[in-house]
């Protein structure tokens, strides 16, 4: 397989992102942490597409936003082409930002609204012609042209680069916004739930656009949602993540036949499927409670107090990745027997 | 589950309601009908803005006006019009005989008040009889019900203390808690996740099989309709464009719109398909400036020129108990009795320019 040669172009190293929060106490009262990523660690390979899914609060987002370095993180590394992003210097940082861009989530809120669509997705053009870091110097006229491809690339009129957010829909502004993304022609795009504030009939639109132009552009994306069926069409692998680790992390076609984390089998099982025939035969795995607050410090498995098969040994005890099958790795206690550790990795 | 024979409770005819803005008139439900019978789960699908909340809205008599106003229509529940009945008698409707879910749990709680002041309230606002303990033990009796644990306690709790999936469990035992025959959940579970959608879900199921209360389950998600409804209605700019049972709408959608909205969602099922995704072309429509007579033909992928722009589609029963309004469905003579019509109707206009 290729797959062996292939360098990564994106590694994450026991990623931690710790924030403070403030706790009534006396003086010698340590400040609690919300641990929102507590040490993940992936690589993303070129031209391929992670998907990262969850619920809400396990960290998905803090994930992408650390790696484009928007949130410092309290410790790992990010190391994109040979640098470890959180060390670098600032100068270093904007040109490795050149490669990763961002779309997020709400269309609304991401563009300015006293711009005009021409400003916007010219924004990052203009920054970085200023400090001369693009390859070629580009004029004004270059970079008007560059406005207008783009424009047509993602399917919007370029009659309407003089108009103002407002006057586009939802699905509209998410194009502004993968244009924006797409102007400094970067490598790897973070895909922050670019499709979960959109219709289901624009839901589509988007995610075909974004699939043309990975084959066409030769993309990396680091993609998130919380809608599984999403995560399957668009991904090749996939991390589950729960209170800010990652569970199980699989190609993406293992990962929906062969489920191995009780955590995973619930949130597959939960996920509605468009077709009463199916939904009529299938059997839920309703997981009770909710997902604990992430101030606490485990000493066990993350999953402990939700998860159906509990063994003692989960509750004082981290469980490791355990290896399942090539590219397929699970953290549950449950896989020790049947697929050990490694000498080495214990 | 519904079976054949049982009564219908609630009858909806010709409904619209109509906003007053500034821009224009926005026609956000514009003449629908449908029927909910008892025990029923009735699924209304559609994208946001197709006025499915604010037809629900309407039957609740809930509009503010102005500036909406629900102009024509008539919604029978358990043989009295509610459009025609005073407000104090709408009171004792809302609540006692119809309740509702909201999407967002947490701005429908008061945050000031403990859970148990806003249950007893509602208790005793509708049955005065009733004393504050007897009513507090039922609340407690409710939560129970919906699974909360450690409901004695926790029902002296403020909402803030509650979690999303939590509060929405209130709101449904707050709903319950006076024996409602008609539950209406807008998007209930929209703002959770799926791990809680599910317990929400297996609990408004729970409610209809156990307590036979009918179900208007409103949402954008076909997964939750095809897992929840017995008959499902699909809107599409203040209409509905489709009904039928939830398996004949999933097997035969005819409507194309119907069609599309089910093959542009990715299957987690049917994994190895990854193909591009169907997708309906253009924006949902703006609704001050409605496409004329078929308000989805700038979209659809089967509209037939010169026929969809100008004349209003005809309502076709497929079957039984599957109704569309499209012009695929239309016979030879409607399309040209229609289009005679459409021509002398621009005829007439230019002669009076």
């Amino acid at each position: 397989m290729s797959e062996s040669v292939k360098k990564p172009i994106l590694e994450v190293k026991d990623l931690k992102v710790h924030f403070p929060i403030k706790s009534s106490g006396g003086l010698r009262k340590k400040d609690a942490v919300i641990r929102a990523v507590d040490g993940i660690s992936f690589d993303v390979y070129p031209g391929e597409t992670l998907g990262i899914v969850g619920e809400s609060g396990c960290g998905k987002s803090t994930t992408v936003r650390a790696i484009a370095q928007l949130t410092k993180p309290t410790s790992g590394q990010v190391i994109f082409q040979g640098k470890d992003l959180c060390k670098v210097s600032k100068h270093e940082l904007l040109m490795a930002r050149q490669n990763i861009q961002m779309i997020f989530q709400d269309p609304y809120a991401s563009l300015d609204p006293r711009m005009t669509v021409r400003s916007i997705i010219a924004e990052p053009l203009i920054i970085y012609n200023k400090r001369h870091l693009l390859p070629k110097e580009l004029s004004p006229l270059e970079i008007e042209t560059r406005v207008e491809d783009l424009m047509e690339r993602v399917g919007l009129n370029k009659a309407f680069k003089n108009r103002y957010p407002h006057e586009f829909s939802g699905g509209q502004r998410q194009r502004i916004g993968i244009a924006r993304a797409l102007a400094l022609n970067p490598e790897v795009i973070l895909a922050d739930e670019p499709v979960s504030a959109l219709d289901v009939s624009i839901q589509a639109q988007i995610l075909n656009l974004l699939r043309e132009l990975q084959k066409e552009l030769g993309l990396t994306f680091l993609f998130i949602a919380h809608d599984l069926a999403v995560i399957q069409y668009i991904s090749d692998k996939v991390c589950v993540m729960y209170l800010g680790k990652i569970v199980e992390t699989s190609e993406s076609v293992e990962l929906y036949s062969n489920p191995v984390h009780p955590y995973t089998k619930a949130l597959l099982s939960a996920a509605p499927i468009p077709d009463p025939e199916v939904e009529r035969k299938r059997r839920r795995i309703i997981l009770t409670g909710d997902v604990p607050s992430p101030d606490k410090e485990h000493v066990g498995c993350y999953f402990y107090d939700r998860c159906p098969n509990k063994m003692d040994k989960c509750k004082n005890h981290i469980p490791p990745m355990f290896t399942v099958g090539p590219h397929h790795n699970c953290a549950c206690w449950q896989l020790e027997e049947k697929f050990p550790l490694a000498e080495s990795e214990k | 589950m519904i079976d054949k024979n049982s009564k219908v409770i609630l009858d909806v005819k010709g409904l619209k309601t109509y906003f007053k803005t500034d821009a224009g008139i926005v026609k956000a439900v514009d003449g629908i009908d449908f029927t909910v019978h008892q025990g029923e789960t009735l699924g209304i699908v559609g994208e946001s803005g197709c006025g499915k909340s604010v037809t629900n809205l309407s039957v609740m008599r809930l509009i503010q006006s102005p500036p909406g106003k629900t102009v024509a229509g008539e919604v029978m529940f358990q043989e009295t019009d509610l459009l025609k009945i005073s407000e104090a008698e709408m009171r004792n409707v809302r609540g006692n005989k119809i309740s509702m879910i909201f999407q967002d749990p947490m701005t429908s709680l008061n945050p000031f008040l403990k859970i148990s002041t806003q249950m007893i309230e509602t208790i005793r606002l509708h049955e005065k009889n009733v004393s504050k303990a007897e009513a507090l033990s039922r609340s407690i009796e409710m939560l129970k019900k919906v699974g909360i644990p450690g409901a004695e306690k926790r029902i002296f709790c403020y909402p803030h203390q509650f979690s999303g999936g939590m509060r929405q469990r209130v709101m449904i035992a707050m709903a319950l808690s006076c024996n409602a025959n008609l539950l209406i959940a807008d998007e209930p579970t929209t703002a959770l996740d799926v791990t809680i959608q599910a317990q929400i879900l297996e609990l408004i199921q729970k409610v209809n099989v156990e307590m036979k209360t009918a179900v208007i389950l409103i949402t954008h998600d076909l997964g939750v309709v095809a897992g929840m409804c017995d008959n499902v209605c699909v809107m599409y700019a203040g209409k509905i464009v489709e009904k039928a049972p939830t398996d004949k709408i999933y097997k035969f959608p005819a409507h194309p719109y119907t069609e599309g909205l089910i093959q542009s969602v990715p299957r987690m099922d049917k994994s190895g398909e990854k193909g591009k995704l169907f997708s309906i072309e253009g924006q949902p429509p703006n609704v001050i400036d409605l496409p004329p007579c078929c308000a989805f033909h700038p979209r659809c992928h089967k509209a037939i020129e010169g026929l969809c722009s100008r004349c209003n589609p005809p309502t076709h029963m497929l079957d039984e108990d599957h109704e569309v309004t499209c012009w695929l469905y239309g016979t030879d003579q409607e399309k040209s009795a229609a289009l005679k019509e459409a021509d002398a109707r621009q005829a007439s206009k230019e002669a009076s320019k």
